[in-house]
């Protein structure tokens, strides 16, 4: 494999624990993620998809080494982006790395934009951080992407506060400083969800029409499958801090080999369909202190049978770009009984 | 604009306005002895509206002057406060770990210590302070509590997701706590100074009363007050207006910062559930506005 071959980001093992007051001696931690592992190549769009608390958000943050305390990553743990591990870098390096070569979109822009400072000086912060622009040249700068992003009138945006915009211009706002240092991994953290749907869709395109620009890679956390639908080359599902299946697109769709993907695409209401109640998974994501024994999904699973809660499965090979981590792929005779 | 403010400015303005003015609005030099035969200790007049002193100086004058004074002070001292207290939350907040703490800790014990005890202390043992020391004195004794606020809401600034999210695109710690957080400590800060300028008026007049602030022959509400100590009943003007003069101003001082934090900070007014409440609990954390 050339160096040109290797992928972009490269997670392997990845564990964020959180202490709990456990009672007793030891000192116990509850994972919240647990061994994950996952690559991103160069140009492509990764989507990592997952209900609430299933670790997905902070999985974007430890690739930055943003994992908010008391959460740690934990040793075993490897991050790879570009050839630097990100776990071991130096300050000056992760600085180096940070906003330039890989940034973070955040979710709700009202809360990740600084209501003190105008949106023109946020996006140009980033720039004061990482060149040694004139204050002009920054300006210009500044402008040029807020109109690239589709802000109309950009010069006096620029100048106005995060709570003169509407929550699609803030988002706007927020790819805008992201983007600015043409970084060559974007990490888009579930970047639609505060939005309405037709705003939604502008700013899908927005990333579309950016990432062809720019060649960037994309790392699109969501819950969302139908932005994953418009948006992935590839997919990782993820569920109670671990991958639980990982495909190209496609495949996933046409065919989802993990109860827990089949639960969540079955939960899609469809235009057509027959049924007045719409499909759920029951019951909920387990915390990760009180996780099941075996898969952590057999609680919810309409097909666990006794090995399910022995044995946790390990990521199987389905395809040939195509894992799941499920025993059925060892037993599928399985499905034919699921239970009530 | 809340109801509170016009009114808090409206005061706070005539206040300044009547120091700034002193000179051109008093008739006579406040060190001026008239005449110290015919003029000394006259009751108010039309010639003296606040009457005259034990040596003849024109009261009315000397509240003028004294005002310039104990206001000056009071700003100076609690500028050189605030410039200590955001100082050390700023020092204490980039360093984190155990030496934040440490502060944090030396902090409650620095606000556990009296004020009033220490600075009769330094006046006993020192004697005759000049203005400069003076202010140095009171300002380095006066700025615990602003500091403490300072931290509390540096610490919760700092896990706010645009602070996360400025650290993403590679913001460093004094960068960060400079540009993007202090700008966030502006209402508090200047509505600590608002409290602060109003308790240091009463604080100089208490001071210079005993005699252990400004100095005679100076002028200042204190030491107006002092002169008038022994004969309350006969010369009650040398009590009265510098005492009228000095509530006017704490109150005024009081209603800007009450006017302001109930416009930039409602979640820290103070009910009183809450103030029953801090008082069993002096270096609890305050809730911070999110």
């Amino acid at each position: 494999m050339t160096a040109t071959d290797a992928p972009l980001l490269e997670v392997q093992a990845l564990q964020i624990a959180f202490p709990t007051s456990g009672g007793g001696t030891m000192a116990s931690v509850a994972r919240a993620v647990d061994g994950v592992s996952f690559t991103v190549a160069r140009g492509e769009t990764v989507c990592l998809v997952g209900e609430s608390g299933c670790g997905k958000s902070l999985t974007a943050l430890s690739l930055l080494r943003l994992v908010p305390s008391p959460g740690r990553i934990e040793s075993g743990s490897r991050i790879m982006f570009d050839g630097s591990d990100m776990l071991t870098l130096d300050d000056e390096r992760l600085r180096a790395i940070r906003g330039q070569h890989m940034a973070m979109i955040f979710q709700e822009p009202m809360t990740a934009l600084n209501p003190v400072l105008t949106v023109g000086s946020q996006i140009a912060e980033v720039l004061r951080v990482h060149t040694t622009l004139s204050r002009q040249e920054t300006w210009t700068r500044t402008v040029d992407m807020l109109t690239h992003v589709g802000i109309a009138d950009a010069a006096a945006r620029a100048k106005q506060y995060p709570h003169e915009l509407s929550g699609g211009m803030r988002q706007r706002v927020m790819i805008a400083m992201a983007l600015i240092m043409s970084p060559k991994l974007v990490i888009a953290d579930e970047p639609t969800t505060a939005l309405d749907v037709t705003i939604q869709a502008q700013i899908l395109e927005l990333l579309r029409h950016l990432r062809e620009r720019t060649g960037m890679a994309l790392l699109l956390i969501t819950h969302d499958l139908g932005v994953v639908a418009e948006m992935a080359s590839r997919v990782i599902v993820m569920y109670a801090g671990r991958v639980v299946e990982e495909a190209n697109v496609v495949d996933l769709f046409a065919a989802p080999r993990h109860p827990y993907t089949e639960g969540l695409l079955a939960a899609i209401p469809k235009l057509g369909q027959e049924e007045d109640r719409l499909q759920t998974i029951a019951g909920s994501v387990p915390p990760p202190d009180a996780l099941p024994s075996g898969c952590t999904f057999r609680d919810r699973c309409p097909y666990a049978f006794d090995r399910c809660a022995t044995e946790e499965p390990a990521l199987l090979q389905v395809g040939s770009a195509h894992r799941a981590r499920c025993h059925l792929v060892e037993e599928p005779a399985r499905r034919e009984a699921p239970r009530a | 604009m809340s109801r509170r403010v016009a009114p808090a400015f409206a005061l706070i303005a005539l206040l300044v306005s009547v120091v700034v003015l002193g000179p051109l609005l008093s008739p006579y030099a406040p060190n001026a002895q008239l005449d110290i035969i015919a003029l000394r200790s006259q009751a108010p007049s039309l010639a003296h509206p606040f009457g005259t002193d034990a040596v003849s100086r024109d009261v009315f004058s000397r509240v003028l002057d004294g005002g310039r004074v104990s206001l000056a002070l009071a700003v100076l001292s609690v500028s050189l406060s605030l410039v200590v207290a955001t100082l050390y939350g700023a020092i204490s907040t980039l360093v984190g770990g155990v030496v934040d703490t440490t502060m944090r800790r030396l902090l409650d014990v620095a606000l556990s210590i009296p004020r009033l005890l220490v600075l009769l202390a330094v006046g006993a043992l020192w004697g005759a302070l000049s203005f400069p020391a003076l202010v140095l004195l009171i300002g380095f004794t006066g700025w615990f509590d602003t500091a403490r606020l300072v931290t509390d809401e540096l610490r919760a600034l700092g896990t706010r997701e645009f602070s996360v999210a400025a650290r993403a695109m590679g913001v460093r710690g004094p960068r960060l706590l400079w540009r993007h957080l202090l700008p966030h400590l502006l209402p508090t800060l200047v509505i600590s100074a608002s409290f602060g300028v109003a308790r240091t008026i009463a604080l100089e007049a208490g001071l210079s009363y005993l005699g252990l602030g400004i100095q005679a022959p100076q002028a200042s509400w204190g030491t107006i007050l002092h002169d008038g100590a022994g004969v309350v009943e006969t010369e009650w003007w040398l009590s009265l207006f510098p005492g009228l003069a000095t509530v006017f101003a704490v109150l005024a001082c009081n209603a800007l910062g009450d006017a302001l934090r109930e416009r930039f900070a409602p979640d820290h007014v103070p009910t009183l559930a809450t103030s029953l409440t801090a008082s069993s609990a002096p270096s609890s954390s305050r809730t911070v506005r999110p």
